[in-house]
């Protein structure tokens, strides 16, 4: 905007102040209900819904499930979506940390005098796109299942890794089969790449987002062995032939 | 009285008296102010005084009635409550964490059972959890609102950059506090989602790991993590919320709000009632 533009805002919009009503009581009065209805709508979700409370938190075992409140979903589905570990730090800081910069500076580029919603085509189309790539990718988020159900035929000898599987929630995080998430790389086959020592190691000393499972070796070793013999029979032709591999 | 009467909407606006009736005031010298009159009258005169008392010291009285009888714009409507309807749930999480903060305990000990206690045993304790929890689902609604408000009537624009800016922050600090008060009840699911969220911040280049240190309180997620997040969510993010709150609605009142874009002022200023 140059400085006849600015003028001319201002001109208006002093002309629309004055034939405008005064704050108390006009607006006052829509604010006051708008509280009220606020209000209400906050007290009916908490009788309506409650304040649950999960099992207490614990670093080692049981059920395990890295869901993030409803508004960071999208977030949290970016990283899904964007699967080559290339791309993954570009999806997990670099994809919203620009468009924050962007949203941030947006009156710095933004410089045109136009307010009219219709005849800011281009910033119509931008905050258009924006709310539907965050809606789909929330609704996709939401509609993730849970994340601790293993479905895929277990051996009678790994059943009990299995159980300890999904009890810490690697399906929060990994595929295993026809269930879990696809933020890390896909278990199903991850006997064939990797040996029982080396997923013991990375169990342990894991790369980041992956939590350690260091305590649970040191307070619960019979778990740990069981959970890395479960992971470790997890081959290729386990999924797709016999269930007795045994 | 008829002084400082604001503009009133028409229907609060008293009568005008009739011929024939009183006039106005109630007594013209036929009878006797009755008791409750008197009562009524001394009520006026001791509340004047106490009034008078503060405005002389602290000189306010200026300062509010610039404030509250300032005009709105033209075609001021609905969607210009979303910004204070988003400041009242701020105020409600305030006064719900306030309750909340009398019986929880930061300790990796005891969050978990402070937070059971709270929703089990305290009176209505499960009620201002409730409202606690999901007045702040409400209040990330009213801001992303709030924002689209905004930005649909271009409201950003000069010469209100600033105050877009400070909105941004705004909007960040109360995603941050999301995420900082999702630890605290200390349950499976709030720990581990907390655990991805602060290791994910570690990825990031340069000061990731420096950053997610900070907020663990170490390599490891542990005790000093849970005291940190409770400061951070107890003190430093409502406070700097609070004071930008604070320097937004100053600009709020310095440079008005904006008309609706498809409003222009009539060149021949015909209508007087707007008043």
């Amino acid at each position: 905007m140059n400085a006849q533009e600015k003028e001319q805002y201002l001109r208006e919009y002093s002309q629309l102040k004055n034939a405008g009503k005064p704050f108390f009581p006009y607006a006052v009065t829509k604010d006051g209900a708008m509280a009220a209805i606020t209000l209400f709508v906050i007290i009916a979700m908490a009788i309506l819904f409650g304040a649950e409370l999960g099992p207490k938190a614990d670093p080692t075992t049981t059920t395990y499930s890295p869901r993030p409140e409803w508004y960071f979903f999208f977030l949290f589905e970016l990283l899904r979506v964007i699967k080559p570990p290339s791309l993954v730090l570009m999806a997990t800081l670099g994809i919203p940390t620009i468009c924050l910069i962007l949203l941030l500076l947006l009156p710095f580029y933004d410089r045109s005098p136009e307010r009219h919603p219709l005849k800011r085509p281009i910033a119509m189309i931008g905050a258009v796109a924006t709310v539907v790539a965050m809606a789909y990718l929330s609704i996709i988020g939401a509609l993730g299942g849970p994340p601790s159900e293993i479905e895929i035929p277990v051996a009678a000898a790994y059943e009990d890794g299995a159980a300890v599987t999904a009890a810490s929630g690697c399906l929060g995080c990994h595929r295993i089969g026809e269930n879990g998430n696809t933020l890390g790389p896909n278990l199903t086959a991850i006997g064939d790449r990797l040996g029982r020592d080396a997923i013991a190691r990375t169990l342990i000393n894991p790369t980041s987002p992956m939590p350690s499972y260091q305590s649970l070796q040191e307070e619960n070793p019979e778990q740990f062995e069981a959970l890395v013999d479960f992971i470790a029979s997890l081959k290729e032709e386990a999924a797709e032939g016999g269930q007795d591999t045994q | 009285m008829s002084k400082l009467t604001p503009p009133l909407p028409k229907f609060l606006r008293p009568a005008p008296p009739r011929p024939g009736e009183d006039n106005g005031a109630g007594h013209n010298g036929d009878a006797a102010p009755s008791r409750g009159e008197k009562l009524r009258e001394d009520a006026t005169e001791k509340t004047a005084q106490v009034v008078g008392w503060l405005d002389e010291r602290s000189n306010l009285s200026p300062l509010l009635r610039a404030n509250l009888y300032r005009k709105v714009p033209k075609g001021t409507n609905w969607f210009y409550t979303l910004g204070s309807a988003t400041l009242f749930a701020f105020v409600s999480q305030a006064v719900t964490g306030v309750f909340l903060a009398m019986y929880y305990e930061p300790d990796t000990a005891r969050a978990y059972e402070s937070a059971a206690y709270i929703t089990n045993e305290v009176f209505l304790g499960e009620l201002v959890r409730g409202m606690h929890k999901w007045g702040s689902t409400v209040m990330i609604i009213l801001i992303f609102l709030h924002l689209a408000r905004t930005f649909l009537f271009g409201a950003y624009k000069y010469p209100r950059e600033i105050q877009w800016i400070i909105g941004v922050v705004l909007l960040v600090l109360t995603l941050a506090m999301g995420l900082t008060g999702y630890l605290l009840p200390f349950d499976q699911r709030s720990f581990w989602a907390t655990t991805v969220a602060v290791n994910l911040n570690a990825s990031a280049p340069i000061i990731g790991p420096y950053l997610a240190d900070f907020m663990r309180g170490g390599a490891e997620f542990g005790a000093a993590s849970l005291s940190r997040f409770y400061a951070l969510h107890m003190l430093l993010i409502p406070g700097l919320i609070a004071a930008l709150i604070g320097a937004h609605l100053y600009l709020v009142a310095k440079l008005g709000t904006t008309a609706p874009p498809w409003l222009k002022p009539e060149k021949k200023s015909l209508n007087s009632e707007g008043i």
